[in-house]
Formats: structure tokens, sequence, C-alpha cells
């Protein structure tokens, strides 16, 4: 009989569709040409403020190749305003978001005409022939500014930069106590302001839009994360039924939550092509991207923790603006308030207050990035969890070790009302410490103190929990979000026993293809390679949610168990018919069903074959194997993880140098080993990123001023350290895998971890903090300052 | 990122090239490597309507052993540069910095005369060819000449080539036996300088008895650190000694104030960085 198969889920499969993401021998959006496609490209605005009181097309339509020029006003009645799916609150303010701009410009990158054209470089060329006239306008671009009486305003209709406030006190939850009360009866008060830099996605693959309006129904291919959103909002935006619109995500090269969205350029191509009858492509360059795409971070945040003297906080308090740029795009609002269930963290605080502050600037709107919310809080948390430390003298990991909810206290409900299911935040801790020589560098960072070393070492440490597998459909209503967190799966069991199935994910580098095909594997019984995984297209996976917030495998995969459990109960009773025996006494198991205690069985192929011709089906059951499931979690799943950081800080000319990283992340039961250290090392790449490299800088016009990948500085391999990973597993109770989401665990918890090391390295000199990025002219600043 | 039309020609002899580039006037542009080039095309920074491809002037590739100098043609790449066997015994910093160019695919298209012709501030390979004391030949419509280092770079991306001329060779006097250090500082491994110190040390009996240093990035042209090597000449190479010339490294520079560093950060690098190289070419001495 069969022997015992190694099982699929926990092998660390090569991924599936790596060699052709690799080899680019695929359909990425911009190697699609369709017959007489013609091609888009849009000018954008120079300048972040301004009424636009001219635009003179007619040099460029003269030009040879070129078939339209339009201006805001050619698409001011048709083009809707882009959708955003997340009102935070009843009164929050949003104003009309065009995907060209009308009469006024509010950043700068954003279109203020479009040119189709038979080339793209036909097309280009007639972009430098359009004459616009702007009326300059006070631009808006700082945080503080923008809140602070008499502002210049981004919308002057509104009368404010402020969109909306949203608050979440424990003591009106009944989640907890008064903060204010507890920081002002507090033994130690520590207030601290932390900056979040703004960031740029940075995805490999730039956006690209096909659309091909076809006789009767159109097409859209897009680079994008969210197919089925994306059609939806499409249809409701501008009134195209949904049922006459297809959209294809093909493979996607990236997206980080850059690709979570509904954009202009989206809108534009697909009205251009409906226009003109004709298949448009639009592809942007590395500088269009860096300029228009949405952009993540950029927080104000004041954090105030209050303790006693033996290191137990007693409460939290958080403040922040948040910087929606000029309009709200898809989540825009709701990216802070995803933090605010997370500045609590791992910790058993009793009271906590956070009120944040969404404010207009004249920059490109803010969204989702890698983490969206839960990275600004884990820093601003373990920041100033290590300012206490210093305050009140105890170690780091002690002070977290007071605060933190014990294994044993688990299912655990947090201040901020979430309910954690599992969690052993002091295996995972112990295990870190153990893998970095947490002792012996504590020693070695003594003796360079002690000896005036140009060269100090840091410790960083940095605990995380973060709540994936978004979302509990019910949980998101609540929180005024528009849509629900469900996910879909279908399975279609072909007559020679291959298996197809369906996802409503949307993977744009993950793996999913490879994993979803691990799940089945073991489910049916059924070879790996026997396994099609299909997503992205709404003509073939005709429900999702698509791919972002570690979503995909806790909610997704759930439903493809589901699925698989369906067809084969399905199976089951077939089976039983055709071995004339009850259900009850059939087993399965590695492809087999067998009669209990007998010698009868037969292969999940024989009775596909049988479900198939249905030439003997019991009564009442239909033909083939088929199946699909929708789950909907109960609740979040809560990975977490501890991370430590070494860092040599050159004090001659403030350099950093990771020296070493150990993490060990517990994101539950594990599908795949090699996808999840593919997920851990590039979050941590993004993370360190974020506190070392990354920023975008607009000059006092608005202009962004590091538009090109020459002046946004991505770290590449031989920046980064050698990462020592590790896991602890403490399975999810939340859904049948036991898995908790891994895709933004690294990011999330590296950044802290590296400026807390940059801020121990120094602190002896003087320095209490460097504000993101530690870029070596900071450290070295803010060590004169600190030693002056 | 699409470059303007223009039109294109491949001459064979630098003589075809340089009517190339006569005819084409203020229009007319070469291309060697490209690695500056496209970008600034691609950024439409610059629309020239015909690019002079000089990749068939096999007249000016590779490196020759010409006596007491190496002479260099422009087109050799950055990569033959780090490969070649003279360039390593006898100008060892040219090499060194070579080595930090930006990446290999890139190291493997540039060429040294791109790079110098381009003038880039910022770009590693001035310092070096200033501090060697290297002659640069140039061919134009009006014959060969030859142009010191030191006025061959005349301001930002400007150098004393004349319409219409090629660099085609880089003479640098053989430095055999020297100690040598490029000390860049750039915030990634793939980035520009901020600020770089190219230094070369001619050891005797723990005395220098030579010094040449120049920085990168520390004014509009590279700048040759005089007074540092002044003060190093005929002194101990102790590190007490070189401190105190490092102290000097700044004087005559004009540094910018950039998105990277502003100019203080930059003065302070150029005496920590002057220190640091020094000290290492001493030991490689
Ligand atoms: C991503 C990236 C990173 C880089 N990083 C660095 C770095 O860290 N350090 C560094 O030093 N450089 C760096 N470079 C630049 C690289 O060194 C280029 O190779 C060099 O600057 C130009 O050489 P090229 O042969 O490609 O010149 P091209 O791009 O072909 O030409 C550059 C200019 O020189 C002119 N020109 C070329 N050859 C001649 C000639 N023989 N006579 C007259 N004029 C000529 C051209 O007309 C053009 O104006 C980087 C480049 C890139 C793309």
């Amino acid at each position: 009989m069969t022997a015992a198969v190694e099982p699929e889920v926990g092998r660390a499969r090569r991924r599936k569709e790596d060699a052709r993401l690799i080899t680019g021998a695929t359909r990425w959006t911009d190697n699609i040409r369709l017959p007489g496609m013609l091609h888009l490209a849009v000018l954008r605005s120079p300048v972040a403020h301004a009424r636009i009181t001219s635009v003179d097309t007619t040099e460029a339509v003269r030009l040879p190749g070129v078939l339209e020029v339009l201006t805001g006003a050619d698409l001011a009645a048709e083009q809707g305003s882009l959708p955003c799916a997340w009102p935070i609150t009843e009164d929050m303010l949003a104003p009309p978001a065009p995907s060209i701009a009308v009469d006024e410009v509010n950043f700068a990158g954003e279109v203020v005409a479009a040119v189709v054209a038979r080339t793209p470089e036909e097309a280009q060329d007639a972009l430098a022939a359009i004459d616009v006239d702007y009326e300059d306008l006070p631009v808006v671009l700082d945080l503080t500014a923008a809140v602070a009486d008499g502002a210049d305003l981004v919308h002057p209709d509104l009368g404010t930069n402020k969109s909306a406030t949203w608050v979440f006190d424990s003591a009106e939850a009944g989640t907890g106590g008064d903060a204010t009360a507890a920081i002002a009866e507090a033994e130690v008060v520590v207030e601290r302001t932390f900056r979040q830099q703004r960031l740029i996605p940075a995805f490999m693959e730039p956006r690209s839009v096909v659309v091909d309006p076809g006789p009767d129904s159109a097409t859209l291919w897009s680079a994008t994360q969210v197919p089925h959103i994306l059609r939806w909002m499409l249809s409701a935006v501008l009134g195209i039924p949904e049922h006459k619109l297809r959209v294809i995500a093909p493979d996607v090269g990236g997206g980080f939550g850059g690709k979570l969205q509904v954009t202009p350029e989206e809108v534009l191509t697909l009205l251009v092509a409906r226009r003109l009858g004709k298949p448009v492509k639009w592809t942007e360059s590395r500088t269009e991207s860096m300029l228009s795409g949405h952009h993540g971070r950029d927080q104000l945040q004041r954090i105030t923790v209050a303790a006693r003297r033996d290191g137990t906080v007693t409460g939290l308090k958080v403040d922040l603006l948040a910087d929606m740029g000029a309009y709200l795009r898809l989540i825009t609002p709701g990216v802070p308030i995803l933090g605010a269930f997370m500045y609590n963290a791992i910790y058993k605080f009793p009271a906590y207050r956070f009120t944040c502050t969404n404010v207009f600037t004249n920059k490109v709107p803010t969204d989702a990035y890698r983490g969206a919310g839960r990275p600004e809080a884990t820093f601003a948390i373990e920041r100033i969890m290590d300012e206490l430390a210093a305050e009140l003298g105890v170690d780091p990991l002690e002070l977290r070790r007071r605060n933190w909810i014990r294994h044993d206290e688990f299912p655990f409900t947090t201040v901020a009302g979430l309910t954690y299911d599992t969690g052993d935040y002091e295996a995972a801790t112990a295990r870190a410490v153990e893998l970095f020589g947490y002792d012996e560098l504590r020693a070695e960072q003594a003796r360079r103190r002690a000896d005036h070393d140009t060269v100090q070492l840091g410790i960083g440490v940095s605990t995380y929990t973060e709540m994936c597998g978004l979302a509990p459909s019910r949980v998101l209503g609540a929180l005024r979000y528009g849509a629900g967190g469900w996910e879909h799966a279908a399975i279609r069991v072909l007559p020679t026993g291959k298996v197809e199935l369906i996802t409503g994910t949307s993977p744009h580098g993950q793996g999913h293809v490879t994993a979803w095909s691990q799940i089945v594997a073991d489910r049916l019984g059924v070879p790996f390679e026997d396994v099609e995984v299909l997503h992205g297209d709404t003509r073939v996976a005709h429900r999702g949610m698509d791919s972002y917030g570690s979503r995909s495998l806790a909610v997704g995969g759930t439903a493809v168990v589901l699925a698989a459990d369906k067809v084969l109960a399905k199976a089951r009773t077939v089976a039983a018919h055709l071995m004339e025996c009850s259900p009850d006494d059939v087993e399965f198991t590695a492809g087999t069903f067998a009669v209990r205690g007998t010698a009868t069985s037969m292969s999940l192929g024989e009775v596909v074959v049988a479900a198939h011709v249905a030439h003997n089906l019991p009564d009442g059951v239909e033909p083939g194997l088929d199946a699909e499931a929708t789950f909907d979690p109960d609740n979040f799943s809560y990975p977490h993880g501890t991370h430590l950081c070494a860092v040599e800080v050159d004090t001659e000319t403030g350099r950093v140098v990771i020296r070493s990283y150990v993490c060990v992340d517990d994101v539950g039961k594990v599908v795949n080993p090699m996808i999840v250290e593919g997920q851990v090392h590039g979050g941590l790449a993004q993370g360190i990123a974020q506190a070392l490299f990354e920023e975008a800088v607009h000059d006092e016009g608005g202009t962004l001023t590091t538009a090109t990948l020459a002046d946004y500085l991505l770290p590449s391999a031989v920046d980064l350290p050698w990462f020592t990973t590790d896991r602890t597993e403490t399975p999810a109770d939340t859904n049948p895998l036991g898995v908790k989401g891994v895709g933004e665990a690294g990011t999330i918890a590296s950044t802290p971890a590296v400026v807390n090391a940059v801020v121990d390295a120094l602190r002896h000199l003087g320095v209490r903090d460097v504000e993101m990025p530690c870029t070596p002219m900071r450290v070295w600043k803010a060590l004169r300052g600190g030693a002056a | 990122m699409i470059p303007a039309a223009f039109d294109y020609t491949a001459p064979s002899t630098v003589d075809e090239a340089v009517r190339a580039l006569v005819a084409g006037g203020e229009d007319a542009k070469a291309i060697a490597g490209g690695q500056s080039l496209l970008p600034v095309l691609r950024l439409r920074l610059a629309a020239p309507t015909l690019v002079v491809d000089l990749s068939r002037l096999t007249e000016l590739a590779g490196v020759h052993d010409d006596g007491d100098s190496l002479l260099i043609g422009a087109l050799t790449t950055h990569h033959e540069v780090q490969r070649d066997p003279h360039v390593r015994e006898h100008a060892a910093l040219l090499r060194l910095a070579t080595d930090t160019v930006a990446d290999p695919q890139i190291r493997h298209r540039g060429t040294l005369g791109g790079a110098l012709a381009h003038a880039d501030p910022a770009g590693d390979l001035l310092a070096p060819v200033l501090a060697l004391d290297a002659v640069l030949r140039c061919t134009g419509p009006a014959g060969t000449r030859e142009v010191p280092a030191a006025e061959f770079f005349t301001d930002y991306f400007t150098t004393a080539l004349e319409p219409g001329e090629l660099l085609t060779h880089v003479r640098v006097p053989k430095l055999t036996g020297w100690g040598a250090r490029y000390e860049k500082f750039s915030r990634v491994a793939q980035a520009w300088s901020i600020v770089a110190v190219a230094a070369a040390v001619k050891v005797v009996d723990g005395v220098v008895e030579q010094a040449r240093v120049a920085l990168t990035n520390m004014g509009p042209t590279p700048v040759r650190a005089r007074g540092v090597e002044e003060a190093l000449t005929g002194e101990p190479a102790t590190a007490e000694a070189i401190r105190a010339a490092a102290a000097r490294a700044a004087e005559g520079t004009d540094p910018v104030t950039d998105g990277n560093a502003d100019a203080e950060y930059r003065t302070h690098l150029a005496r920590v960085l002057t220190e640091r190289a020094v000290t290492a070419a001493v030991s490689d001495a």
C-alpha cells in the first residue's frame, strides 16, 4: 500500500513560479501588446500647489503620431472622484479627488494633461510640447505648521487642513483605565516625539495598465495587488457596469502596499481607451513612480508612558499627526488607525489613550506601505520602552519582561480591545538572547565605553506583535471600512485527477502558487505538481479581497482548506456509495479511500472519474467534485517575535554599521520555511532601510528631490548584515492551519531595533534620539549636540 | 524615461569621429560606455540630435606600458583598469579608486575617458588622476594636444575639451612602489562619494619622501590637498604627523551642501578621511 508520504506542508519547496518570474518569461503588464494598441503618457505638474490658468495643447496635437491630447477640462465630466474606502469618522473631510487636475493642482506630480499616440516615444515627445500656465498658491508641507492657527490651506473650501480626528480611550471603551489620570499620578513619566519619515514603496516592477475596450465589454490589465477591489471601484467611480469590466492582475513584480490602490492612471487609461475605442497602454518610468505612486508613513508621533519606579507601565498616551498628502486615496485615512491597536504591543498596559489627527499637505497622498500603521506604532512603543529603561536604569529586556503578557495568560484581551489568541514572548526572547550572545555584547560595549573607542557598540531591542490576517468583516464594519475581510477559494477537480485551485488572493511575489499547492496536495493527497493555482483574473477568480495585511495565508489559505474539505466530503460520499458502505466507515489517507477494517479501497483518481462520468452516483448528488468556500475570520492573527540588533557607530564619521542581527519570529505554523525565510529577509531589509537609508525629501516648493534611485537610497545586499533568523512556533487558534502571517513582521520589528541600537551606542555621550533615517551626518550632528 | 530622438553614427577612426562631432556642432554628443550619458538622455536633461558612438575606436582601448608612464586609452573600461597588471603595479591608486565605482555591470561598460570627460565632481576617478599628475591627450579639429590633469577639470561637469575634441588617452606617470589608498565615503555601497580622498605616498626608512593627496567632491572640481602634502613631506610617517597633516585637508576647498551632506560635515569628513587614507597608504607602502 502507500508508504507514508512526507507532508507537503512544512517542506521548503522551491517556488513553482520563480522560473518564469526570474527569467521574465511571463506576461508582465508592460509585455502585453495588443493589435492596434495606442500609448498613453501623462504630463505631471512640476509645482505643488497652483491654479491652472491655461493648458495649451495646440503644438502637441500637431506632432507626428499623436491622436489626442486631453486636459482636465476634457475629462471633468466623466472622471468622477477617486475612491476612498475608509471614512474613519462620520464627519471626515474629503476633497474631490480627480484623476486629472481640472483647475487646480495639489501636489507636484499630479496629472495635468494626457497624450495618446501611436508609440510611447511619440507620446513622450508630445508631453514636452504642452504648455501649462500655473498661478502659484501657498504650499503646505509641514505637519505642525499645517495644523497651526491661520495656516495656509491645501483645500481652502474645507476651511481647515484637518481631515479627521480619531480617538480611542480605554476608559471610554471599557477596555482599561484612564490614561490621562495615570500620567498625572505616575512616579515616572517619559515623553518623546518621533518622526516617521515619508517612504516610497519602490516596488521593482513599475506600474503599468493596458485596456482593451472591446466591442461590448472591457478588459483592464494592471500591475495591481487588488484586482477585485479595482474592478468594483472602477465600476463605481466611472459608472461602467461591473459585469462589463474584467480586471486582470497578471504576474506582478512587487507592491508592498504601493499597488493597493485605485490609481489616476488606471482611470485615465480606461477612459481614454473607451473614448477612442482602441486598446491603450500606460507604463510609468521610475521617476514617475516615485513622484506619483502613493507614499508611506509620514507621521509625527508624540508618545507618553507613565510607570512605577519598578518599571510597571501604568498608562500610555499617543498623539499623532498623520500626513494624508493632498487627497484621500483608497485607505489613506485608515492607515494610522490600523496602528492604534498596536501601540500597547505585547504589554499589559492598564490604560491607553490614542488620538490621531489626519492632516492634508501639498504632497502625493500616503497610503498602505508594508505594515501600514503597525510599523509606526511598534517603532514608537519600542523606542520609548528603551527610553524608559534608560530612565529607570534597568535593562531594556528586563523592562519588557516586567510588562509583557506571559504565555500562560493567553488568550488575553488588551487595553486596545483586541484578544490575542496565543503567543510565547518568553520563548522567542530567550532564543534570541541566546543566538545573539547578549551578555558578551554588553560586556564588549562596556569595554569600548571605558576605552573611549572611536567606534562604539550599541544594542537594540525590539519585541513586537502585529494584527494580521486582515480581517474579521464585522470588525472592519465597526471601523467604518467600506469592504469585508473574508477570502474565497474554489477547487476544480479535473477528470484526470489534476486540480485547479482558484484563489481570491492576488500574489505579487509572495509565492502563493507554491504554498497553496502544498496545502491542497496534503489535503487531497494529490502530488504537489498536479495542482495549478489560478488567480488575479476577475473572470476566473470571481470573488476575492486580494492580498495585503499579511492576510493571504491566514484568511485565503483557510478558504483553500475549507474548499478542499468540501471536495473530500463529497468524494467520501461517492466512494462510500461505490464501495457500498457508510461514509462514516470510509477512511481517507494519502489519496486513498478505504473501508475501515477491510482490504477494499479506491483511489481519489477513481472517485474523480466516477464523480465525473456520473454513471453511478447516490441520489441527489451532483456530478463532479468541485467545491468552493469563503472564510471570514472571527479574529485577527498575532505573530510576534524578538529582534536584537548590534551596531557599530563610528563616532568620527557618524556611520552606522550593523554588526549582527538576530530575529526570532513566531508566525505560527509554517507552510513553507523557505518562503517564510525570504519574507523575513525582505522585511528586515525594508525595515532597516527606514532606520538608516530611505527618505522622501521635498524642497520648500514641494518638489520631490529624491525622485530617482540615485537620490532615494535603497540598500543592496552589501549594505546589510548577515541575518541570523530562527522561529518559535505557537500555532494560531484562529484558523485551521494555525498560521499567523509573515509578510510584514520583519519590516515592523527591525526599524526600532536598529534605531534603539544607534541610540544605545551613543547614550553615554549624551544622545537620546536620532531622527530617521540615521544618516552619518545626522548621527555626527547628534553627537556634537549631545556632547555639548 | 524615453530619450528624445537622435541620429546615430559609429565611426571607426578618431578622425572620423572628430569630423562627425564637428559637423554636428552643439547638437552632437559622443558616447562611450553610456553610463553617464544615457541617464542624462533618459531624464531629458539633454537632447542631442546626433550621438557619435566611440565604441569602434579600437585604437583607444587598453593600457600600454610606455616607459616612465602608462598610456591608457580613453575607451578602457573600469573593469579593464581593475584587472590590468600594469595599473596594479604602477598606478595602484587608480585601481583602488576604480574598485569603488558603482557595480560590476556598470564597470563593464563605463570607461575611464568617459568618467573624466563627464567631470562629475562626485566621480571617483578625477581625484586619483589629479593626484597622479596624469596628462590627458586630446584630439580635435585643430590637432592633438596634451593637457595636465590640473588644467583639465575647470568646473562642475566642465573640462578643457574644446567643441569637437575627444579625450583619447590618459598618460599616468608610474609611481612604482608607492603606497596608495582611496578612502570613499558614501551612504550605500553603490552610491556616489559624499567625500573621498585619494592618497599615494612614498615612504623611505619610515619617512614620507613624497605624498600626493587629492579630494573628491570638495568643490566643483577635484582638489589637490597641497597643504597636507607639504605637511607630510619629509616627516616621519607617524600617527601624530599624519593627524597634524590631515588637519589641513580642507584648505582651499569649496564643498557644497546637498541632500547627502552639508558643507560643514563635508569639511569634517575631508579631515577624517584624509587621516585614514594617508594612514592606510603608509602601511601599504
Ligand atoms: C548607477 C550608477 C552609479 C555610478 N556610480 C559611480 C561611482 O560611484 N563613482 C563614479 O566615479 N562613477 C559612477 N558612475 C559613472 C560611471 O563611472 C560612468 O562609467 C562614467 O561616469 C562615464 O563613463 P562612460 O564611458 O559610461 O561615459 P558616457 O556616459 O558614454 O559619456 C559621459 C560623457 O562624457 C563624454 N565622453 C565620453 N567619452 C569621451 C571621450 N573619449 N572624449 C570626449 N568626451 C567623451 C560624453 O559625451 C558624455 O558627455 C555611476 C554610473 C551609474 C549609472
